[in-house]
Order: C-alpha cells, then sequence, then structure tokens
C-alpha cells in the first residue's frame, strides 16, 4: 500500500508547507541493504562506566568512525550511552544532557542505543529508581526524533556483561537498518549464550527455518528475508493458500508444505518434512493469523473460536510437540507473532487481542522453562504495517493510524521480518521470553 | 541344484521379469485441482496448468534449478503449436533451464505411458530422476479449419502469381468455412466413446443401479479422503480453485438415479449411462517425480513406492469384435503372468473410471470363465477384485477426467496410499481411445 502522504511532504512545494504547518512528517526510513554501512556517520560512545571502554572498542571492530566526544556541529549517525553501573538518578544527566546538546547534528536514520540494566527486586531504591529513569528518558526521547532516527534501549540480565555475545548482536542490529520501524523498545538480554555467525551476509546460514503463515504479507517477507540471511525454508500455509505458498517456497529455493496449523498432527507432519529434508529443524516462526473482527456484542462462537484456534492454541500444541523432539535442534530458536492489539487492546479485536495477548502469556511462560536449555522463544508484536489486512481499514482511519506512531508512517512487512531473523539467529540466542514491538512507537500500547 | 531357488528368492520380487535393473521409486505427486470443462480454466491453456503442476511439484520437493534427468508429458487435445509442450512448460517453470523434455501421446494412457517411459530409463540407469505427468484442456482446445479450406489454404501459400492465386481460391465452397469442432469420436467408426462403452455396458449386462453405486462411492471416497488430509501433499491450488470441481462430496443414489441416461439411447434395451455416472470433459495437469533410490537417499526425498512393471495391450473394436475400452482386460493377465501374481498378491486397485460402466465391464470380464478362456486364453476365471480395495480414494468419476492428466493422478494417489500402508502392491488400469490399453504394478517400500 503506498503512503501517499508520505510521498507528498518529502517532495517540493508540499515539504515546506507541512513544516511551517507543523503537519506530521515522516520521511523514509533508512533500512538494511547489504553493501551500506551499519551507520550513516559517526557513532558517539557515552558513558562514565568501565564497559563504556570496551563498548568503544567494539564498535572500532566493527570499523565505524567511533567518538568519545563530538565536535561543535559535527554530524553523528548513532549514540551509544552505557549506562551499565548506575546507581544514582543523579548520574543521568551528565551524560544525557551531552547527548542531548549534539542531538540537532543526527543525521537522519540516526541511532540512539542505551545500555543499562533492569529494575530487580535485590536493588537499592536509589539503584532503582535510576535504572527506571533511563526507561522514561529514552521513550520520550525517541519521541523527540525526527528524520526516521529511533532510540532504543539493551538490558543486560543478571550476570551478563557488555561483551556478551547478543548484547553485541542486540546492538548491531537496533544501529542497523534491520530496526528501522523498532523505536521506543527495550531489549533484554539474559544470558550469555549464543554467538556471532559465522558469515556477517548470511547469519542463519545451515540453520532449517520453518514459517507458518507464508502464502503472502508478512509471512512471505519473513520467508524472503530469512533466505536472504541464509536460511533453508519450509513454508507452511493451508491447503487452499497452495498457489501462492508455490511460488514463495520456489522464489526462496524451499519446500512448501501445506497443512492446516489448526489440524491435531501439524505438530508431527512438519517435524517429520524437517526431519527428513533437512535433518532437523532450527527455526519456528508461528506467523499464520486470522482476524474476525467484530465488537464483543456482536461477536459470536465461530469468530472467537477460530481465532483462537488458530493464533495461539495452534502454536501451544506444535510448541509442546517441538519442544519434546529431538528433531528441533538443542540451539533452536521459536519465534512466535504477537500484536501491539495484544498489549494494548484494539476496538472490534476483543477475539483478536485474546489470542495474541495469549502469545505473550505463552511466550513467557514457555521462555521460564527453556532457561538454560540453549532454546529461546519469543515474539514480535507488529503496530500498524502496510499489508493487505490494513489496506481494507477506512481511509480516515488508516491515515490516522499512521500517524499514531513516533515515526509518523506504517511499517512495512520488512521491518517485522528483519525483527523475527534477528531473534532466529544465534546473535539472539540470549534473548529469551522478550516482547520485541515493532510498532514504530505507536503512541497506543506499553 | 538346491542354491537356485535361495538365489531367486534372494532377489527383491519386485525386479522379476526385470532382473538386475535397478529400482524407479515413486517419490511424490502433484496436480491441481482438475475442473470441468469451460469453468475456472476456460481461459488456461495446456502450456499454464502443466507449468503449474510442476511448479507445485518443485515447491513441494525443492527442485528450483535443479537440472532433472528428463521431463516427459503429454496432451491428447493439442495444438500444433505445442509440438514442444512439455519443454515449453519445463522453460516457464521453476526447474532448470538445462532440464530436457519430451512429450508422449497415448490418449487416456499418456500419464501412465510416461510414468513407464521414465520408470525404465531410471532402472536402466539412463536418469537419476525424472517427472512424468499430462496436462488436458477441453476448455482451450484446438479447432481446425475444415479439409477443404486448409488443402486451399496450403495451396494458396505454394501459388506464385495472381492466376494461380485466384485459381485457387476459387476452389473454396462455402462449406469449407465450417470450422472441425473438437470431439471424442474415434476416427475409424465415428463413434463417441460414450456410445462405444454403451455397447460394451449392454454386451455385460452392467446395470444402473452398479453404475451408480460406483460413481457415488468414488465421490464419497475422494470427498473423504480430502477431509483426512490425504490431498494436502499431491494437489496445489490453482486460479482459486483447491478441490476437484467435479467432486460431489454430498450426492446421493437417489440423486445420480434422477439423472437421464445420455449414451446408448439408441441401442436395443435400456440406456444406463448418464452424466453421474460418466466422466466429464475436464481441464487439469498432473505430474509425478520419479528417482532412483541413490537420487532420492541424496537428496533426502521419501520414497513412496516402486514401479515394478507395466504391460499395454490393444483391441480391434474397429470390426466389433471387442470393446473400445476393453484392452486393459487383456493386458492384465500377460502382466500377472509375468509377474507371478494374482489379483489376492493386491492390496489396491486403481482402476480408471472413464465410465462407471469401463470399471464394471472389465471386472465382469475378468470373473467371466469362458471369457477368459475364449478371449483370454486362460484355463479359468482371471479372478475378482475386492471392492474394498477399489479406488480407495475415489478416482476419475470424482475428480474428473482431463485425459493425459488422469494417469499422474493415479499413480501418485496409490504411491502415496502403499507409503501409508507401509506394505503390499498396487494395480493400475488405465483404458485409452483407439481400443488401448495399460496397467502397471507398483509396490510398497520396505520399511
Amino acid at each position: 500500500m503506498t503512503d501517499t502522504y508520505l510521498n507528498l511532504v518529502n517532495a517540493q512545494p508540499l515539504s515546506r508547507i507541512a513544516k511551517a504547518a507543523g503537519l506530521p512528517r515522516p520521511v523514509p526510513l533508512r533500512r538494511y541493504a547489504p553493501d551500506a554501512p551499519l551507520v550513516p556517520g559517526p557513532v558517539l560512545v557515552l558513558g562514565r562506566s568501565r564497559s563504556t571502554q570496551d563498548m568503544a572498542a567494539t564498535l572500532l571492530e566493527w570499523n565505524l568512525d567511533v567518538r568519545r566526544h563530538l565536535r561543535p556541529k559535527e554530524k553523528f549517525g548513532a549514540a551509544v550511552v552505557v549506562l551499565d553501573d548506575l546507581a544514582h538518578p543523579g548520574e543521568l544527566s551528565e551524560v544525557f544532557l551531552e547527548l542531548g546538546h549534539g542531538l540537532r547534528n543526527l543525521l537522519p536514520g540516526g541511532r540512539i542505543v542505551t545500555i543499562s540494566r533492569p529494575v530487580t527486586s535485590e536493588i537499592s531504591p536509589q539503584t532503582a529508581a535510576a535504572r527506571q529513569a533511563v526507561d522514561g528518558t529514552l521513550r520520550s526521547l525517541a519521541k523527540e526524533l525526527r528524520g526516521g532516527a529511533t532510540a532504543n534501549g539493551i538490558l543486560l540480565g543478571e550476570g551478563v556483561n557488555t561483551g556478551a555475545p547478543s548484547v553485541r548482536g542486540t546492538l548491531e542490529f537496533l544501529l542497523s537498518g534491520k530496526s528501522a520501524y523498532v523505536d521506543g523498545q527495550f531489549i533484554a538480554v539474559g544470558s550469555d549464550h549464543g554467538a556471532p555467525p559465522r558469515s556477517a551476509e548470511l547469519p542463519l546460514a545451515g540453520r532449517t527455518a520453518v514459517v507458518t503463515g507464508a502464502a503472502r504479507g508478512i509471512g512471505a517477507e519473513i520467508v524472503r528475508v530469512l533466505r536472504r540471511d541464509g536460511a533453508h525454508i519450509i513454508a507452511v500455509d493451508v491447503p487452499a493458500a497452495g498457489e501462492q505458498l508455490a511460488q514463495v517456497a520456489n522464489h526462496a529455493g524451499g519446500t512448501a508444505l501445506q497443512v492446516d496449523v489448526t489440524a491435531p498432527d501439524a505438530a508431527e507432519r512438519i517435524l517429520r518434512h524437517a526431519a527428513t529434508r533437512y535433518g532437523g529443524l532450527d527455526i519456528m516462526v508461528h506467523n499464520a493469523g486470522i482476524t474476525r473482527d467484530r465488537l464483543l456484542a456482536n461477536m459470536d462462537q465461530a469468530r472467537w473460536s477460530s481465532v483462537l484456534a488458530v493464533n495461539v492454541e495452534s502454536q501451544l500444541r506444535i510448541n509442546e510437540k517441538l519442544l519434546s523432539s529431538d528433531h528441533f535442534n538443542s540451539n533452536g530458536s521459536i519465534v512466535c507473532l504477537a500484536s501491539t492489539s495484544g498489549i494494548a487492546g484494539n476496538r472490534g479485536q476483543t477475539n483478536y487481542a485474546a489470542s495474541k495477548a495469549g502469545v505473550i502469556g505463552m511466550v513467557r511462560a514457555t521462555a521460564d522453562a527453556l532457561v538454560g536449555s540453549g532454546r529461546t522463544i519469543n515474539a514480535v508484536a507488529p503496530g500498524f504495517i502496510e499489508t493487505d489486512m490494513t489496506a481494507r481499514i477506512p481511509f480516515a482511519t488508516r491515515e490516522v493510524a499512521r500517524r499514531l506512531s513516533s515515526l509518523q508512517q506504517g511499517g512495512l512487512p520488512l521491518d517485522v521480518a528483519e525483527a523475527v531473523s534477528f531473534l532466529a539467529s544465534t546473535n539472539a540466542a540470549g534473548i529469551n521470553g522478550q516482547v520485541l514491538r515493532v510498532c514504530g512507537q505507536n503512541l497506543v500500547g506499553a | 541344484m538346491s542354491t537356485l531357488p535361495d538365489q531367486q528368492n534372494a532377489a527383491p520380487q519386485s525386479s522379476s521379469g526385470q532382473r538386475g535393473a535397478r529400482s524407479a521409486v515413486v517419490i511424490g505427486g502433484n496436480r491441481i485441482p482438475f475442473a470441468r470443462s469451460g469453468g475456472p480454466y476456460a481461459q488456461a491453456s495446456n502450456q499454464e496448468m502443466l507449468t503449474a503442476a510442476l511448479d507445485g511439484l518443485v515447491a513441494r520437493f525443492g527442485l528450483q534449478g535443479e537440472r532433472v534427468g528428463e521431463v516427459a508429458a503429454g496432451a491428447v487435445l493439442k495444438h500444433s503449436r505445442d509440438f514442444n509442450l512439455t519443454r515449453e512448460a519445463v522453460l516457464g517453470s521453476a526447474l532448470a533451464a538445462d532440464t530436457p523434455a519430451y512429450d508422449v501421446q497415448q490418449a487416456c494412457a499418456t500419464g501412465l505411458e510416461t510414468v513407464i517411459g521414465l520408470s525404465n530409463k531410471i532402472k536402466l540407469g539412463q536418469i537419476e530422476s525424472g517427472i512424468a505427468g499430462g496436462v488436458d484442456s477441453a476448455s482451450d482446445a484446438p479447432v481446425a479449419v475444415s479439409e477443404g479450406l486448409r488443402r486451399v489454404l496450403l495451396e494458396l501459400a505454394r501459388a506464385r502469381s495472381t492466376p494461380q492465386k485466384l485459381a485457387a481460391l476459387r476452389k473454396l465452397r462455402p462449406v469449407d468455412l465450417k470450422p472441425n469442432a473438437p470431439t471424442t469420436a474415434e476416427p475409424r467408426t465415428g463413434l463417441s466413446m460414450g456410445e462405444h462403452q454403451a455397447i460394451t455396458t449392454s454386451r455385460w449386462n452392467i446395470s444402473r443401479r452398479a453404475q451408480d453405486e460406483l460413481a457415488l462411492a468414488s465421490h464419497a471416497n475422494m470427498a473423504a479422503a480430502y477431509d483426512r488430509g490425504f490431498f494436502d501433499d499431491l494437489v496445489t491450488p490453482f486460479r482459486g480453485v483447491s478441490r476437484d470441481g467435479n467432486l460431489r462430496a454430498d450426492t446421493s443414489l437417489e440423486k445420480l438415479g434422477s439423472l437421464k441416461p445420455v449414451f446408448g439411447r439408441n441401442l436395443t434395451g435400456e440406456a444406463t449411462m448418464t452424466a453421474g455416472n460418466s466422466t466429464p470433459l475436464t481441464d487439469g495437469a498432473a505430474a509425478v517425480l520419479l528417482g532412483s533410490e541413490d537420487y532420492a537417499r541424496k537428496h533426502n526425498l521419501p520414497m513412496l513406492a516402486n514401479v515394478v512393471d507395466a504391460e499395454a495391450a490393444a483391441v480391434d473394436f474397429v470390426h466389433g469384435k471387442e470393446g473400445l475400452l476393453m484392452a486393459p482386460v487383456y493386458a492384465m493377465p500377460r502382466l500377472l503372468q509375468r509377474n507371478d501374481m494374482t489379483f489376492e498378491d493386491f492390496d489396491f486397485f486403481e482402476i480408471h473410471e472413464a465410465f462407471a460402466s469401463t470399471v464394471l465391464s472389465s471386472l465382469a470380464a475378468w470373473e467371466d470363465e469362458d471369457f477368459c478362456r475364449t478371449q483370454l486364453g486362460l484355463s479359468g476365471a482371471l479372478g475378482t477384485v475386492d471392492r474394498t480395495k477399489l479406488n480407495v480414494n475415489g478416482s476419475s468419476l470424482a475428480a474428473g477426467h482431463p485425459f493425459a492428466a488422469t494417469g499422474a493422478r493415479i499413480v501418485a494417489s496409490l504411491a502415496k496410499s502403499l507409503a501409508e500402508k507401509g506394505s503390499g502392491r498396487g494395480l493400475i488400469s488405465v483404458c485409452a481411445a483407439g481400443g488401448q490399453g495399460v496397467v502397471a504394478i507398483l509396490e510398497a517400500r520396505r520399511p
């Protein structure tokens, strides 16, 4: 779906008018391209902890132009703010004010990434206040940024330091164009698991992935991106969608498996196919989902039950089989598609929100059971994404919905797929039980 | 010599008659849903449908960009421009462009014959993999000009001077402008296939009720197979169609019994063949992936069944010595004898339902002691086909019958049935225009 407004305000003469009138001014986002640099300019590293220097060294290893301070008026592409040893809210002002003074020089598509620790029950009230303050600062900062720039944070779990593989992996993801529509979010790294991929260009090389609901929309895009990143693809969809599914599989050099995920034997058929054809399964992407919107007052049994059956009950059943199977490999990743509707609610979507909130609950509970196993489960919660589904929303509602995020535009299926691919990589093996919103910091929801 | 029988026993039973050759394996199949002529595929060409069937097969087995040993397929109703139909479909598919292909045409036995031909090449070690199949469109059928117009046009093309051209044109008669619409009539008798079968139906006294019961079973079996997901990995939707358009899950003996006879109305005796117990003109395409055991293992592909052996036969229907569609009846004892088998050795029978009465006439003939003695040269009746093993997932009366595609549909379905059972054998029988017929044996892979 073309975003006509976005195109108009980025062309003369309307861009000036939009600026003068204070209208939303969304810009084309900086997205991943294989030959583009990780960030569009120098990277500023701020912080006073000992890890700050290590972080600067890491970024130098990545061949980035690293600065500890900015010269006046110098443009920069990203800032990494290391706050891993905060003990008091008073310590925040120095780094954030220095960042603030240079903020007007952040290039379009720039990135701010904080690295801090979450609030836990073991820490003192003043440390907790300092840590929670980062949350508020970052979310507000994300809303101030323009030009397609984003601000996100990494939270270091207990015993995890800035050198952990998944911290580096997450930082790379957040700095890159792959996180274009991730804004105002925190990603918690809970363990030292994981390793950088052998090939930076093919981070999923050698891994076999199942994508359900793969025939069209976000699912087809997930297939494309996982394939781009080197994965072997098993594209799954209902038999009735087989024609598009075959095309998707053929473009991705994968195999098409026509299975209704709600079938009692869906997991067995998926596992058998993966075991026979690929010797096992590494990545399970639960993307299949349906909407049957109605106000609760008008809801019927069929609409309610079918949405719950496809969107969450099938995932529960398949995961149970998956996690008890040797064919699901020991460093397997499960990525579930949730939705911001499941976080913030949405009028007319009680059934859909129930299913998607259910997915989030399932992910968290399953993650607890997977701690230390090498396997992970995470969720991606898309916000307003430009798909056939959102194209059916009435014009005015759709226009408003698009502008309701900090990036003032809808995301693309690609943006969701990038997040899925990241969470499915060994780079993210230290991330477990997280819900990553891909919503451009939508104003609704947490 | 006491060692000889042991050596024979050591050889796989499936190789009888072909000792020394390696196995040809059915890996899987794919077809587009079949649709009634003039329906949803009315605008689809043979090439488009065959390409879709190939692409679905490629997607199912991950064959993108692969050079398959050879692709063999064909169509019965074929445009002259489609002289290289299969090769053109390959070029339009996701297979490697350097995959060779050839066309086969043996009327309704085309699809089965492509399976046999490629299996033999695999057994001989000439190819490691092959895709067999067929396609037909009764909707997009070629319409030929009359013989008179064709001669005038050819003479016109040869003419050099204006007077010669005018002379050629003067030979044109108004009647020559009437196009020849395609028919299923036999060239030598002018009778349609249905009228031919009506003669056979009458000869074997096949009742209306028996035909309707067979049609009902075909629909019920196929509907049940769809419901249990049997076709999930055999069919890929095409142009928005995801199930065979001819399938009537809710049909009944009452509904079938209410249909008026369409064939045999000019014969003495009751006309029994209706639109319900005859196959309609159908559009569709089907393909089967075959390979050697090595090929399947190397590519981690499933092995559903072995293609054991096959036999073709033909009968003299022109002089009325035998019914047009009875050739498989003659092929069957020859195949069974060569393989030292009887009907008792089979767990599945796939007898193509051109008409319900074709199947029933064949069964009756094999049970008839006198016929088997005098016509087939046997010492007694060939045997009885266990009806509970017949067309257990439905056949052409339910699916429809796009002529050249039917063989590949049957082979893929039967191979899957054998793989599900994990043991046993299946027998295929397909009748064809021109008084021909082909029968074949598939055998389950031993676990």
